[in-house]
């Protein structure tokens, strides 16, 4: 019959409701009597705030109340830290939901107002006078952990929240003194806004005859959410409702709960009615999570015939003003587990310092961890092949791990699932025509243009995770998910998820997975989320672990309830369990094919419960908690071709390729676009994203006149190849593909521009290469003539 | 995004503007300078006069030279065949303002009297000999477009004035062009360069040369218009142009946390060979 709706390129369901304008964001729920807050904020990075005087916002029209941490007092309890990281000496400084006595950020809030009208609430805000006693700041994290940086929290003794280390010193030392080469380099993994197209909002509705609280909120995982407002508000936790209605987008900063969402709540519950908050851009700049952040010392070992010994590195991890909600996880567990990479190389070690500074937090962004591990590891590889003078395809060509189909465990003690490298590289290299290229790149030169290519390969660690593997690194939560499908009696799936996802597709490849088990036609089947009332538990849509793992439970649940549709069709048929065969969506008996119950026949009746076998209960219906065995591992080869105009530093981007393995692909028109999205935001922090602060701790990159995101024809279009290596351990064998382009792109683009400017004796520039820093490292090179 | 509160008024004519505006007013064209400002607080006007439907500052005419209105929108002027034939360079300013949304609302009216340095449409009406017309309560007055760019956001205009329109001499013997170097985030200038050369066989017999982005104002180039009058504008006069328009900018030069004056003042040497090029292709 039909084509497999597994493995189909169907369109997004999602997008008609996006691209028409007609989805409702948190900020297009309007509630009668709703409040609007306006949060006054730091204007300094770091202050002491000597007073307050509210009393002329109080008196203007409108405005119900304004509020301090004095007026909350112990109504709210500090925001919990939630991936606690043992063996760290790890300080979880108290985050108050309002600044107590010191601003530590610019954007740190110090009071809220409540008045009837936006405008209102915003002038009013204004008019709050706070009287600060400027401190000097720090900014840079590596500057923060040294000797006499002004101290962030008394509590955290030189700044140093946490100090982890993984793999043995010793052992590392020894392997880097017997090496034959040794490169090392400082990388700075700049500060990223990730930059979601809908800025944070949030409503809180209070009812003060129920007691219960619901909280409409931009959340990737409301669940969690629901957990921490509970806790911080002091309500059962079964009377909070968290509602994640469409979320425009969140790479990240949206997994985080933040004083706003604390404080709509704590301000409905105090006033009894709806209060609601929506940052601007300029805000969400300000006080939603950044990414990366990192300070990297890093080495590389290597035999002279390319032989990769060893990777280590000293990181100093900016974690910002407080630590958020996963924060600690993010350089640590997620960075240094994957120093090895695709590679066969046999040590690793990395001390990460997580350092208080007085910028704003940071927390998961796309990748988390992974790209910073990604890049260090590539950029030494291309370093060792200068040093060594071989080509760097042939280095990484010998030191990739072979294929295997079940298990390899690697240095850093992590087990990865199944991997073909050397298929998706040798595929990359082919599409990219590298022996070609670089004979063009040689001709190139003489006429003085500068083409440069960069290879990586990649794996990563994704689909997360284990639960038992999240309790020992110190992860406050599971990491499964649960999911139920429920059939109605015309035979229509609901299919309700704990995971919330917020822009992936979900919707869609969730559908392909349960109309591939129960041949359901797939328009036949809803994915419901974002809804702790609705939906069972779940950990949220972050770590690309949506298909991985709320798509395996839905594939258990679906399971499940086709072997109650196989014993209910045998039972209507008269037949033989045994006998029946299924195809399509329908049961027939073996032999008489004329015969057959459909799968909306069995559905209704398993409804009206008439004619039911012996000891089957009514209802077509099944749930299904899932806890991964493993992390799922996709891998896979990225290359990119520039040419640099040595005039100007302009970096032309003039090919894009990537390899990438997720397994089997549910939807290849999806997993193209995460890959392009994911390309888009990993180049991006190659060529042109960066926060800068000022010495004084001001974001100056604070609007997109400043802060460049990237944008359409900065990019080819992208040759996208695909190798298909399921995951053993899946029941559908996929891999997660979420983060991977945003993983491998980065190092992919610099490497291609540092390869470009190597003729020119070009060795290092610290990211964003924009045309003035190209520019000046030219100049510098040739030895400062223009 | 929450601006402060203020008035509205919309203005039917020049005279109802002139009478209307307050002390504490602006003008209203195409809000797309006005009102991001307003929208971050950076400026909070009490009362708006929108000049966007006056008849009078709207349309095009080429009547031996160009007079722009001051409400043409920077579409409108790109497309326009008048503007095109007449003053290539500022068809092709205008046609790279912004984006498409950008420049169906903004208008260079309202784009010169903001004045902001990154810019596109000055730079070409310094290097052309503009002429910017502006009415008052106590009358008219016209003022040469070098001398209407004062400083950074600062020009010649009083308070309560409103220009009325642009004029410009017909180029159409010239050759000119404008060519922009876009800065990757916001896409206003790094640098933009307009020159219009007069040529006369293989030789320049006069060449005008401006210079913005790279400056806290549209900056006329006399050094390097020097350097290539009078030369076939060979490499030798390209390079010594190039290394005299440095000097020309370096007392007005401008900048950015991510491509600092120093870089600017470069790339205005390079752009403006790419602009030669560019008029004489
Ligand atoms: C996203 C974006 C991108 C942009 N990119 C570019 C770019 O690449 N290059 C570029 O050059 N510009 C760019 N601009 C600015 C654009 O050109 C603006 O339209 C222009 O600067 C202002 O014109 P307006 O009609 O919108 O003026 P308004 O915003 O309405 O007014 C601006 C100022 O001029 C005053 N004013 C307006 N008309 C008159 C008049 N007739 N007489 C006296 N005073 C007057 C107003 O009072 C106000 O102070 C961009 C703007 C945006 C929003």
């Amino acid at each position: 019959m039909s084509t497999r709706i597994f493995g189909s390129g169907i369109k997004r369901r999602e997008d008609p409701r996006l691209i028409t304008g007609e989805a409702r964001y948190t900020d297009d729920i309007k509630l009668p009597g709703v409040l609007h807050m306006a949060v006054v904020r730091s204007p300094y990075a770091h202050a002491n705030i000597v007073s307050i005087d509210s009393s002329a916002a109080e008196a203007m029209d409108g405005v119900v109340a304004v509020y301090t941490s004095e007026d909350i007092g112990d109504g709210l309890a500090g925001l919990p830290t939630a991936w606690l990281i043992p063996d760290s000496d790890l300080k979880t400084p108290e985050h108050p939901a309002l600044a107590k006595g010191k601003a530590r950020y610019v954007g740190d809030g110090v009071a809220i107002v409540l008045a009837d009208d936006r405008y209102r609430a915003q002038d009013a805000a204004d008019a709050v006078v706070v009287d600060y006693e400027e401190l000097p700041a720090v900014i840079d994290p590596e500057e923060a952990a040294g000797e006499g940086a002004p101290l962030v929290h008394d509590d955290v003794e030189g700044n140093i929240a946490f100090r982890w280390v993984m793999g043995d010193r010793e052992a590392s030392d020894a392997v880097f003194d017997a090496a034959d080469v040794v490169v090392s380099e400082r990388i700075l993994q700049q500060r990223l806004l990730p930059t979601a197209m809908e800025p944070r909002s949030a409503m809180a509705q209070y009812n003060p005859a129920t007691q219960e609280l619901t909280l409409w909120c931009t959340s990737q995982n409301p669940h969690i959410h629901r957990f921490i407002i509970s806790a911080v508000t002091g309500l059962n936790e079964n009377k909070v409702r968290v509602i994640a209605p469409e979320v425009g987008g969140g790479f990240g900063s949206k997994i985080p709960c933040y004083p706003d969402e604390a404080l709509v709540s704590w301000a409905s519950i105090k006033l009894g009615v709806p209060v609601k908050w929506t940052e601007t851009r300029s805000e969400n700049y300000l006080i939603t999570i950044h990414g990366r952040d990192h300070v990297q010392h890093v080495e590389m070992a290597a035999g002279n015939d390319g032989t990769l010994l060893g990777v280590r590195a000293t990181v100093y991890a900016g974690m910002g003003g407080y630590l958020s909600t996963a924060a600690p996880g993010i350089p640590t567990i997620l960075h240094g587990l994957l120093y090895v990479g695709p590679y066969t190389m046999g040590s690793v070690f990395c001390e990460s310092i997580g350092v208080m500074t007085n910028g704003t937090p940071t927390d998961a962004y796309r990748g988390a961890g992974r790209p910073e591990a990604t890049f260090l590891l590539e950029r030494m590889v291309d370093n060792v092949a200068r040093e060594i003078g071989m080509d760097p395809v042939e280095v990484r060509r010998k030191n990739l791990i072979p294929a295997f189909e079940d298990g390899y465990e690697v240095a850093t003690t992590l087990i990865y699932d199944s991997g073909d490298y050397p298929a998706a590289f040798e595929k990359a290299l082919d599409m990219a025509g590298y022996g070609d290229f670089r004979r063009q790149q040689k001709s190139a030169e003489t006429q003085g243009r500068y083409l440069g290519i960069g290879v990586t390969a990649y794996t990563e660690m994704c689909g997360l995770g284990p639960s038992q593997v999240a309790g020992a690194v110190g992860f406050q939560g599971g990491l499964w998910e649960s999911a139920t499908v429920r059939v109605t009696p015309t035979g229509k799936v609901q299919a309700l998820i704990g995971a919330s996802p917020h822009g992936q597709g979900s919707e869609t490849t969730l559908a392909q997975i349960i109309a591939e088990e129960l041949g359901f036609p797939v328009d036949d089947i809803e994915v419901i989320h974002g809804d702790t009332t609705e939906t069972p538990m779940g950990w949220g849509t972050y770590g690309s672990r949506t298909t991985p793992v709320t798509g395996a439970a839905l594939a258990q649940a679906s399971r499940k309830l086709k072997e109650k549709a196989r014993v209910l069709a045998a039972h209507l048929m008269e037949a033989n369990v045994d006998d029946i065969e299924y195809a399509d969506g329908s049961f027939s008996v073996k032999g008489s094919p004329d015969q057959a119950q459909s799968i909306q026949d069995v559905a209704l009746m398993a409804h009206l419960a008439w004619n039911m076998p012996e000891g089957m209960d009514p209802g077509f219906e099944e749930s299904q908690f899932y806890d991964p065995p493993n992390f799922v591992y996709p891998f896979g080869t990225h290359i990119a071709i520039v040419e640099v105009d040595a005039e100007t530093g302009v970096i032309d981007l003039q090919r894009y390729i990537a390899v990438d393995d997720c397994g089997p692909q549910i939807n290849p028109e999806i997993v193209a676009g995460q890959i392009h999205g994911g390309v888009v935001q990993g180049a991006a922090q190659a060529l042109c994203e960066g926060a800068i602060y000022s010495d004084d701790g001001q974001l100056l990159t604070g609007s997109m006149m400043d802060y460049c995101m990237p944008k359409a024809d900065m990019f080819p279009n992208f040759e996208l190849g695909e190798t298909v290596t399921p995951s053993p351990h899946h029941p559908v064998g996929v891999k997660g593909v979420g983060e991977t382009g945003t993983i491998a792109s980065t190092p992919t683009v610099y490497n291609a521009v540092l390869d470009a400017l190597a003729p020119l004796g070009v060795t290092q520039i610290d990211m964003p290469l924009t045309s003035a820093k190209v520019w000046s490292a030219i100049q510098d090179a040739n030895g400062g003539g223009s | 995004m929450w601006p402060n509160k203020f008035d509205y008024v919309r203005a039917g004519s020049v005279d109802e503007a002139l009478s209307s505006i307050t002390d504490d007013g602006k003008f209203l064209a195409g809000g797309h300078s006005l009102l991001p400002v307003m929208k971050l607080r950076l400026d909070a006007p009490e009362q708006l006069v929108d000049i966007g439907r006056i008849p009078e500052l709207q349309g095009i005419s080429a009547n031996g030279g160009l007079t722009i209105g001051a409400g043409a929108t920077h579409d409108a002027i790109a497309t326009s065949a008048d503007v095109q034939a007449m003053c290539g360079a500022l068809a092709s300013a205008c046609g790279q303002v912004g984006d498409q949304g950008v420049r169906n609302f903004g208008t260079i009216g309202g784009n010169i009297a903001h004045a902001d340095p990154a810019s596109d449409p000055p730079t070409v009406l310094v290097a052309c000999g503009a002429t910017v017309n502006i009415q008052g309560a106590d009358g008219s007055r016209s003022v040469g477009a070098q001398d209407f760019f004062v400083d950074l956001f600062e020009t010649d205009l009083k308070d309560g004035e409103l220009i009325t329109s642009v004029s410009l001499p017909n180029c159409s013997d010239c050759q000119c062009a404008y060519v922009k170097f876009p800065h990757p985030a916001s896409r206003y200038a790094i640098v933009g360069v307009a020159v219009c050369l007069k040529m006369d066989g293989g030789a320049c017999a006069q060449a005008d040369v401006a210079v913005g982005g790279a400056t806290v104002k549209a900056v006329k180039c006399a050094g390097a218009e020097a350097a290539l009058a009078g030369t076939t504008l060979d490499d030798a006069a390209l390079n010594a142009a190039a290394e005299a328009i440095k000097s020309d900018i370096s007392d007005w030069l401008a900048g950015d946390i991510a491509y600092p004056e120093s870089y600017r003042q470069q790339m205005a040497g390079v752009f403006l060979k790419r602009a030669v090029a560019a008029a004489q292709g």
